[in-house]
């Protein structure tokens, strides 16, 4: 069994165009789906899920939104964190407002409010580019945490500013609230990410894709073989708030539980979600996935390297990871400016012509 | 209102048959706040022909190129476009018309392979919206293999097979022309606008884009409108040649004609003073 084109012959176009052409890759593709599916679940505990997995589905979800606008469309935004913070209100408005509704649907349409949200800020980017964008993204980002901060209705008037998710389940069992189990929680925000992902490949790999790849690539060159700027531009934004409001509402329904908006969605997280796509592969899904398991689980090794393994100081460690951490980030660009999807690129085309290089 | 001036069904001297008036552009004037790129300039494509724009340096070819696929809009004059005329127009808009072009510095998307670089010339013929290819399966797959099929042809045509999965940084110039070409190619346009289609080539692969040319035109059916400097080629290829000069036209009419024009003759060789 070699990871290789030679010998598979495909005789369709859709057999060529297939996500996973090459018959190693498939079956791999099929044994992580297997084990995130069928054999984490029964395995995984509370550490676990809220240390490492959670926190990686969800901000892989985030990471895979800003990649559609950023590395797919060639929008800079900073303002991710601002409108993960519309998906979490959206959601916590709408579970409020009705308790009945699936909590499902509930993620759904928060990433629905949000996508309206998202293509109302990106009207600007049909006149501002690059860095200019960038800062009227970071407006973006400003004004929304000081409205959910100063508008009282959002937060349904608690005297302490915070939002809160109350219990709802998904066939009975519970997944946010306070009495969530860890394999229930898990499977929860698989599902969305194994969906966002889907939804990513599919949108990229077709027409639309090539339309935000081709204003990302040459804006007025694409205008001129019939992509609509407007049109191209602002989907990219409504599918990558989409997501990215996926992400806010479950990160505060099913992850935090409660939240305060300046703290859980200012600006540092839009910076960590633009570090894990810019780190993980611009253009990439697996890129997202990877920068975002990059910048999750890096600290968390961390912390028990130090704290566990060589039994430094909680505080000493604390603040060293800080700079272990920057300091790979900086390592890894130098290394291979286009992220860990291209090293990973560059490692399967080593395997095509492994063992016989020459 | 529209008056066509030519009637389709000409023959020319060469025992080709002419269509009618597929393009034409009635006294186009082009500023630029104070500077005059195009004067009253008047001149028609005829359908199924190889029309040449040439003249010297700066004398405002591409800005009329540019005024055809829509990307300035002329202060004065009417484009007229298969019998209806055209108003101001975003160049996305034109393109959907029908018309498309390769550039005078190749405009290829570098992040891109070179066959998902010719798929987007078949973006002007997507039918399936968003949420098809959200959902992919079905209507939005059935339509990428239906392009897919269509590009293969033209990849066959072009002769760039072995190439199609290699990102478009990676290939030498001469290929990325050709891959250029075959972008605006895929949309099957009813006119292309070819933007020097030969700079910077050696003498064979001017031969090979010649003859490319040539095939389009014959095999498609495809009118073509094309500014090179090359005049071996311009003069061995068109059918009818407009000369531009400062903005202005010079002459006009089958490559003999156009050489024996002491106006275009002045333009290129210099007039003596005395």
């Amino acid at each position: 069994m070699f990871y290789r084109e030679a010998g598979d012959f495909k005789t369709r176009y859709a057999d060529d165009a297939q996500s996973f052409p090459i018959a190693f890759d498939r079956y791999r593709y099929y044994a992580v789906m297997v084990l995130a599916l069928g054999v984490v679940p029964f395995i995984v505990n509370d550490y676990w899920a809220n240390a490492v997995l959670l926190p990686f589905l969800i901000w892989s979800v985030a990471a895979i939104g800003l990649n559609i606008l950023t590395g797919y469309c060639g929008q800079v935004s900073l303002g991710t964190g601002g409108f993960m913070a519309v998906g979490a209100f959206a959601c916590y408005k709408l579970m409020t407002a009705f308790p009945g509704l699936n909590i499902g649907i509930v993620v759904l349409l928060s990433g629905g409010v949000t996508a309206g949200v998202g293509v109302l800020f990106g009207l600007p980017s049909l006149r501002i580019k690059g860095f200019y964008l960038a800062v009227a993204t970071l407006a973006a980002q400003f004004f929304l945490v000081w409205l959910f901060n100063r508008v009282p209705w959002f937060y349904n008037y608690s005297a302490s500013g915070q939002i809160s998710a109350p219990e709802r389940t998904v066939f009975g069992v519970p997944v946010t609230g306070p009495n969530t189990d860890a394999w229930a929680t898990y499977l929860f925000c698989l599902v969305f990410l194994i969906g966002a992902a889907w939804l990513a490949r599919n949108l990229t790999r077709g027409a639309v894709g090539r339309s935000w790849m081709a204003i990302r690539d040459m804006d007025i060159a694409a205008e001129i073989i019939g992509v609509n700027p407007l049109r191209a531009k602002l989907t990219a934004f409504m599918v990558s708030s989409f997501l990215v409001g996926i992400a806010g509402a479950l990160f505060f329904s099913v992850y935090l539980g409660a939240v305060e908006v300046g703290e859980a969605f200012g600006i540092q997280k839009s910076f960590l979600v633009l570090f894990m796509v810019i780190i993980g592969g611009l253009g990439s899904i697996f890129g997202s996935m990877a920068g975002a398991a990059f910048m999750v689980l890096l600290p968390v090794f961390l912390k028990n390297l130090l704290v566990g393994g060589l039994g430094w100081d909680t505080a000493l460690a604390a603040h060293f990871e800080l700079v272990i951490v920057g300091g790979l980030i900086i390592f890894f660009l130098i290394v291979e400016p286009h992220g860990l999807a291209r090293l990973w690129e560059l490692a399967k085309e080593k395997l095509r012509l492994w063992p016989f290089p020459h | 209102m529209n008056v066509a001036r030519n009637v389709a069904g000409e023959v020319t001297a060469d025992g080709r048959t002419l269509g009618g008036t597929l393009m034409d552009l009635r006294n186009i004037t082009l500023r630029f706040g104070g500077v005059t790129a195009i004067k009253d300039i008047s001149f028609d494509i005829r359908e199924g022909e190889i029309r040449a724009i040439i003249g010297p340096n700066g004398a405002g070819k591409s800005s009329m190129l540019n005024v055809i696929s829509g990307f300035y809009n002329p202060q004065e004059g009417e484009v007229w476009f298969r019998g209806d005329r055209r108003g101001p127009m975003r160049p996305y808009q034109v393109a959907r018309l029908g018309i498309a072009r390769t550039f005078q510095n190749i405009a290829l998307f570098d992040g891109m392979s070179v066959l998902d670089n010719i798929m987007t010339g078949r973006l002007t013929h997507t039918r399936s919206g968003l949420l098809d290819q959200a959902i992919w399966w079905g209507k939005a797959q059935r339509e990428e293999n239906a392009h897919r099929e269509k590009v293969e042809e033209i990849i066959d045509f072009l002769e760039i097979q072995r190439i199609r999965k290699t990102p478009v940084g990676r290939l030498p110039y001469g290929l990325k022309k050709r891959v250029e070409l075959a972008r605006a190619l895929a949309a099957e346009p009813k006119l292309l606008l070819l933007d020097e289609p030969m700079a910077g080539m050696n003498v064979e692969e001017k031969e090979d884009m010649s003859r490319y040319i040539l095939d389009v035109n014959d095999e498609f059916g495809t009118t073509v409108a094309l500014i090179e400097h090359d005049m071996g080629v311009v003069m061995d290829l068109s059918d009818r040649v407009v000369v531009m000069d400062y903005g202005r036209k010079i002459g006009d009419g089958t490559p003999s004609e156009v050489r024996n024009n002491q106006a275009v003759i002045d333009a290129y060789l210099g007039v003596a003073h005395d």
